[in-house]
């Protein structure tokens, strides 16, 4: 467990939560980036700006903590594009099907204590688990 | 303050958040996952932070009848536990685990200059184009 670092997690975590609360409270939406994302697929004028606006926070935020505090992130290197693109592509499909990710479910939805929520994030959690033991400890992989 | 602009400060507020906690390393997220191994166990301090605050502020918020700006409370999913909702996930959960992505941290790596979310972003879109295709 020598990679724990709870401070910046928990800090985090709270700036997550503020983001989520000033979302609901001035836009009314939830949080939740797959939505938010794949909504601009299909947005008219009004609901193509928030979305792009609210995104183009995230990577600008991003971007400037990482001017601040640049040792934070470190680039992976050598993962296989087409494994990532894989992965992508469960991502994308998997969270429209659900209709939620780690933000709209594990966030936002169990603050609301739905049970669609807290169901979705337990299985989606169960199969990250499983999904991550077989890669690295029955395959093997140094993927 | 237009909705627009208070979506963006709260897309810095998410975005600095995910790279304080560094869930936009998608080692760190994978060894979170990987419990028979060098578990790391900062994502659930991320939830709990998040959850900390959502978990009271969003029951506050939705309690208040009023909208203060023009916009209405998206309406939201009342369906009950149903096999996509089921299903979905599990992809979802295979797709995390072997990539170490889920999609804020791909947004958030943007503005990292980091490649594999350029790869995530045009392999996530194709995932949200292919299930349209099906729920025509």
């Amino acid at each position: 467990m020598e990679n724990f670092t709870p401070f910046p997690a928990f800090s985090g975590g709270i700036l997550i939560g503020l983001a989520a609360s000033v979302l609901l409270l001035f836009n009314r939406r939830i949080a939740g980036i797959s939505g938010i994302m794949a909504g601009m697929l299909a947005a008219g004028k009004t609901e193509l700006f928030w979305r792009m606006a609210f995104l183009a926070g995230i990577v600008i935020g991003a971007g400037l903590f990482n001017l601040i505090k640049p040792d934070f992130y470190q680039p992976r290197e050598n993962f296989p594009i087409w494994l990532l693109a894989c992965a992508g592509f469960l991502v994308g499909f998997g969270t429209r099907m659900s209709n939620g990710c780690t933000s709209g479910h594990a966030i936002c939805g169990i603050a609301r204590l739905s049970l669609r929520s807290i169901v979705a994030t337990l299985t989606f959690m169960a199969s990250g688990f499983l999904t991550v033991y077989l890669m690295r400890h029955v395959l093997g992989g140094q993927v | 303050m237009k909705p627009v602009t208070t979506a963006f400060l709260s897309g810095i507020l998410f975005g600095v958040g995910l790279a304080l906690s560094q869930m936009t390393n998608p080692d760190k997220v994978l060894n979170f996952l990987d419990i028979a191994g060098n578990w790391d166990p900062s994502l659930v301090l991320v939830m709990a932070g998040a959850l900390g605050i959502t978990f009271f502020s969003f029951r506050k918020i939705l309690k208040q009848p009023g909208q203060l700006f023009e916009v209405e409370l998206y309406p939201i999913n009342t369906a009950g536990i149903d096999k996509p909702l089921i299903i979905g996930s599990a992809i979802f959960g295979i797709g995390w685990g072997i990539g170490g992505y889920c999609p804020g941290p791909v947004v958030a790596g943007l503005g990292l200059g980091n490649v594999e979310s350029v790869v995530m972003v045009f392999s996530m879109y194709t995932g949200f184009f292919v299930h349209r295709l099906f729920n025509k």
